[in-house]
């Protein structure tokens, strides 16, 4: 029988590192936004692309640095412990209501201090009219504007508000040649040009742009070391030699090359954080870690100048530096992205270029890495594929045992096709890694615009009950009176329409804001970094890179193909519901009453309204308006009892994730009316739009903003959480749910797709345990599964952190291609992860 | 098609994904009918070969149906791919498949037909050409010896026990692979000298090499209120940890086998 290898012991000083720097709520710091403001005023007169590298010249140059205590790597973008910087250049109205908020809120909140507010209400005024997010908002059809802002059938909240992220870098080419190589490599591009070319200077600027980055990203580095150095003046024995340690490396990388391990893992984190820094963009992903570090580890642990413990703890280091960086959202995307994620993904295993396992001794110290830090970030993953040594796997379930829900799984079977399919060469694809929640790309050939947009599918169904009407607006075409459908043709005929339809306002939002982004906020740090950039002379987002794709995703799956087929027998087949009482099930809610937070929201404004009205109301009779919305008591009872009856029998039809060839096989059809009409629209960038299926948590948010559903879901509550079944509905266990899951069409998805299961810890109780959970997973991705995660943690255990979240504070679960703290998401999305199926016995 | 592809059975549940009975990922079918009467019985639908009707959440639910070897092996390769990955397969419950002899012959040649390992968990209940007949198709059995002593076997199961360790002796010398289980349950033999009796026995039986000591719980009391019946252990508790790992030592003080907690 195997054993579990690579356990290594952890050092003390990792877990003093996570105490100090969760001590105390993340806080929003003032400084950024003043150094970019300031180098803005200064730069009106020069092209956008040098102004952003100006504006990063004077952040790096100016802006506080730290080292915290007993830290080996170091480089922060904040001072306070976790803290986050602004990126005013992006966004920044949303702040401004959200300051007295932003430390309460149940999402991700934030401390800001009202010196801090003071200092960006100074610099704020400078940025009316110049930001992203207003250009963006200029550049929308009306039309667009008006349904992602008010209807919610998608969003694009992201990059409207934030920078992009979502790549993987050449952090070898930063390791090996330092930024000295990287600006000698723009100066040879510099060289080639000509000056009878009519993008002479678009490349001139942009390659100047690199090489002022490259430089101020060294002159950051030497900064730390001079900190350091000052620091060991200070300081005795041990720390005083770690303290010269880290300033003789700050003074080589990441300006020049590594020189050791040591260094690589500093040069390496440098560029996770300026990246970060550079831009608000999340998803920053260090992709195939395990591989680029390799040389440098092998080498050092070969001729004796670290041991795997030192080597161990210098990746701890590392481990726990990822979540030092964060990112305030605005409190709606936050609840979208909840549990501060900042899915720096981090993959180990897979094969090369040629075809090879990858498999090493830091695959495995990666995966231990995460069992001694035990914090969200990274979200780490492993690629899995018909040659992954099973020593790799076993040693990703025991991770998988501890409950954090890492690693998450990919499968090289399925994704390298798929990437071929969308035009990316063999030994390209090979290379992959995920990006961000659950996103395949090329590293640093790919611009992918991954996590695009949601695109809520339930949304298009409604519009066929409603015609194309939300709030009393036809926002969607005329697909006729859904009563007047003479057969069940005609009514998938009309969702796909709606579909269809809101499908491609989605589109010009997006490329809307992808315009905005070219236009406003090229990164040329970014781009030095990115291949094929300098030599076409321009950045990412003015399509530099060598592939780029638009990745909006859909959710929605499991509830439509469940609603549909529901329409089909009870509508159509059996006719035991007519499309009236169905519809008006639906829209009274199938006679159940609202949760209690919509009924709270509909309490407060049917009061407003009495109030204005002239209505003196009482207390009681709030308290009876709030337990009329509760109780859905203001319908008549014989109505209610059909609409319950009508939800029953809803309910008693098969429903998909039960191994049901037929329900499963519509699943995929499903699936595809999104996924098979993206791939036809182009973005700004000279790439094409590929869909992901997978809702990050926004299908809890967004859940709430959607009516009851015609598969018996109720209103506000949430949809499907990716490409799994609806909450509960999958009653055969997990084999029959990967089954199910397996017949979806996960290659059309590739921009990615998202399947959380949840196990009982006994499932992969002892060795055994552990086995039978591999040739489980082996045997989802035999039949062509995509990715999966699993939450191995009970049911009782999440209950009692929900009621005593004092004794969880570091109980981290699964979400949705990420994990998070549990105790810090929001009440809604703890309860949509408890109620999630759990598998196993 | 073979004949005995035709041989209906009757069965209760079908439970996929089992991975804590017999080796691999394994389906596991759910017999009707048990000729023993254990007062702790977990699926006590399981007892009688009729169908029944029970309550349970509000609701009256059917146990019990009629399905043919065919049908059943549909139903079963549906996780024909992990079965293969993990050397998995089906594993007869119940009930007690010997008690369903034609079926349950006819149910195992077809999984052997398809490529299944195959297991019961069994009583060892039965006549003695019945077991000679289903043990060559078996190639996993679990066998509960759950007391030495045939007068209080008979208070708690409703049975003696002569025939069963005389079976025990037979499958233990013929089957591929034997493992005796032992229901734990306090009151009835969750003692040092009780357990240590058992292990002695298992100890005795040529090519039995783990002993598995499966801890009382009491998740099917309420079907015994479902079924209009009294629950007759009401009182007693779950063996805590520290008790199970007192009797495994116990088990251990007296044999050779390797001795868990759990299947």
């Amino acid at each position: 029988m195997a054993e579990i290898k690579f356990q290594i012991a952890k050092s003390d000083r990792i877990s003093r590192l996570v105490e100090h720097l969760y001590a105390k709520l993340p806080e929003i710091e003032p400084y950024r936004a003043e150094l970019v403001t300031e180098s803005y005023k200064n730069t009106e007169n020069l092209p956008i692309v040098k102004r952003r590298s100006a504006a990063l010249r004077h952040i790096l140059a100016n802006i506080p640095i730290v080292i915290r205590p007993d830290e080996l790597i170091v480089g922060a973008n904040s001072v306070s412990p976790r803290g986050c910087q602004t990126y005013p250049e992006y966004s920044f109205e949303w702040l401004r209501p959200e300051y007295e908020t932003v430390a309460t809120r149940e999402a991700d909140p934030f401390y800001i201090s009202p010196e801090t507010v003071a200092r960006l209400e100074k610099v704020h005024p400078y940025w009316y009219g110049k930001t992203v997010s207003d250009l963006a908002a200029a550049n929308m059809d009306k039309e667009c504007l008006d349904i992602f802002m008010n209807h919610g059938v998608f969003t694009v909240g992201n990059y409207f508000y934030n920078g992009i992220g979502h790549v993987c870098v050449d952090y070898e080419k930063v390791i090996t040649l330092g930024m000295e190589g990287i600006i000698g490599q723009a100066e040879q591009e510099m060289a080639k040009l000509d000056m009878g070319q009519g993008d002479y200077l678009s490349r001139k600027h942009f390659l100047e742009a690199v090489i002022e980055s490259a430089q101020a990203v060294t002159a950051y580095g030497h900064r730390y070391a001079e900190l350091a150095y000052n620091m060991a003046a200070e300081a005795e024995g041990v720390r005083k030699d770690e303290l010269l340690r880290i300033a003789e490396a700050c003074s080589q990388v990441p300006g020049k090359p590594a020189r050791s391990f040591y260094e690589a893992c500093q040069s390496f984190w440098f560029v996770q954080q300026i990246l970060q820094l550079e831009s608000s963009g999340h998803s920053i992903s260090p992709g195939t870690f395990d591989r680029y570090m390799y040389p440098w580890f092998k080498y050092d642990i070969d001729h004796g100048i670290e041991t795997l413990e030192s080597a161990q703890e210098l990746l701890d280091c590392i481990w726990v530096k990822f979540n030092d960086l964060n990112k305030c959202r605005d409190a709606a995307s936050a609840e979208g992205f909840a549990g501060y994620g900042m899915f720096q993904n981090l993959i180990v295993g897979g094969q090369d270029e040629n075809g090879y396992d990858v498999t090493n001794e830091l695959s495995f110290m990666c995966m231990e890495a995460q069992c001694h830090v035990r914090l969200p970030q990274p979200s780490l993953s492993i690629r899995v594929w018909n040659k992954s040594p099973h020593d790799l796997l076993i040693k990703a379930a025991a991770v998988t045992r501890e409950g954090m829900g890492v690693p998450a799984f990919y499968n090289d079977e399925v994704i390298i096709p798929a990437m071929m399919d969308r035009g990316i060469s063999l030994k390209e694809a090979r290379r992959y890694c995920i990006i961000g929640c659950v996103e395949p790309c090329v590293p640093h050939y790919t611009d992918g615009w991954h996590d695009a947009a949601f695109f809520n599918m339930c949304r298009p169904m409604e519009m066929v009950f409603s015609n194309g009407v939300d709030k009393g607006v036809q926002i969607g075409p005329k697909t006729g009176d859904v009563c007047k459908m003479g057969s069940f043709q005609d009514f998938y005929n009309a969702y796909k329409t709606q579909q269809e339809f809101f499908v491609k306002m989605m589109v010009q939002a997006d490329n809307a804001v992808d315009y905005a982004h070219s236009v406003r906020c090229p990164l040329p740090f970014q781009a030095s970094l990115i291949d094929d950039c300098m030599a076409r002379g321009k950045s990412n987002q003015e399509g530099g890179a060598r592939y780029n794709f638009t990745g909006p995703q859909g959710f929605g799956i499991a509830n439509n193909t469940d609603g549909l087929l529901a329409v089909k027998t009870l509508v159509f087949d059996t006719k035991q519901v007519t499309m009236e009482e169905y519809k008006e099930a639906i829209d009274n809610n199938f006679g159940e009453g609202f949760i209690p937070k919509k009924a709270e929201e509909l309490t407060v404004e049917a009061v407003r309204q009495l109030i204005e009205a002239g209505v003196n109301v009482t207390d009681t009779q709030i308290s009876e308006i709030y337990h009329s919305f509760l109780t859905a008591s203001f319908i008549p009872a014989d109505k209610k009892a059909r609409y319950q009856q009508i939800r029953e029998m809803i309910m008693a039809l098969p429903k998909y994730g039960n191994d049901l060839e037929d329900v499963d096989t519509f699943a995929r059809e499903v699936g595809e009316t999104y996924t098979d009409i993206l791939p036809q629209y182009t973005n700004c960038r000279g790439g094409i739009f590929q869909a992901g299926l997978y809702p990050v948590s926004a299908n809890v948010p967004l859940g709430y903003q959607t009516g009851a559903t015609p598969d018996g879901r109720l209103s506000n509550t949430p949809i499907a959480d990716g490409v799994g079944p609806a909450s509960g509905r999958d009653v055969l266990g997990p084999t029959a749910t990967a089954n199910s899951v397996s017949r979806l069409n996960h290659a059309a998805a590739s921009n990615g797709t998202l399947f959380n299961q949840k196990f009982h810890p006994s499932a992969l109780s002892g060795m055994q345990g552990l086995e039978k959970f591999v040739a489980y997973l082996r045997t989802f991705f035999d039949q062509k599964g995509m990715h999966v995660q699993y939450n191995v943690v009970s049911k009782d255990t999440l209950l009692d952190a929900q009621a005593h979240p004092e004794n969880y504070k570091t109980l981290v679960v699964r979400v949705a291609g990420y994990s998070a703290l549990f105790t810090t998401l929001s009440r809604s999305l703890q309860d949509d992860i408890i109620n999630r199926t759990e598998q196993g016995w | 098609m073979e004949q005995y592809y035709d041989r209906v059975g009757r069965v209760f549940d079908i439970q996929r994904y089992s991975v804590h009975d017999g080796p691999g990922i394994r389906t596991i079918v759910f017999l009707k009918g048990c000729f023993l009467r254990c007062k702790w019985c977990c699926n006590p639908e399981s007892q009688e070969f009729k169908i029944q009707q029970m309550e349970q959440g509000g609701k009256t639910k059917t146990v019990g149906y009629d399905i043919s070897v065919r049908d059943l092996m549909e139903e079963i390769a549906k996780d024909r791919m992990y079965f293969r990955r993990s050397g998995g397969g089906i594993t007869l419950s119940g009930g007690e498949c010997l008690a369903q002899p034609e079926f349950t012959e006819a149910l195992l040649r077809a999984c052997h037909d398809y490529g299944f390992t195959t297991a019961i968990e069994t009583t060892g209940f039965a006549k003695r050409e019945i077991i000679e007949r289903i043990i060559p198709h078996v190639d996993y059995v679990l066998m509960d010896i759950k007391h030495m002593d045939s007068a209080k076997h008979q208070e708690f199961t409703g049975r003696p026990n002569e025939l069963i360790l005389e079976n025990a002796k037979w499958i233990a010398e013929n089957a591929h692979s034997m493992t005796v289980r032992v229901p734990t349950i306090p009151t009835f033999n969750a003692s040092v000298a009780e357990i240590r009796e058992i292990a002695k026995f298992a100890n005795s039986l040529p090519g039995v090499k783990e002993l598995h000591l499966l801890p009382y719980h009491r998740l099917g009391s309420d079907k015994y209120t479902g079924l209009g019946r009294t629950y007759t252990l009401p009182d007693i508790l779950p063996p805590d940890k520290g008790t199970m790992e007192t009797l495994v030592e116990a088990a251990k003080s007296v044999c050779d086998l390797h001795v868990q907690i759990g299947g």
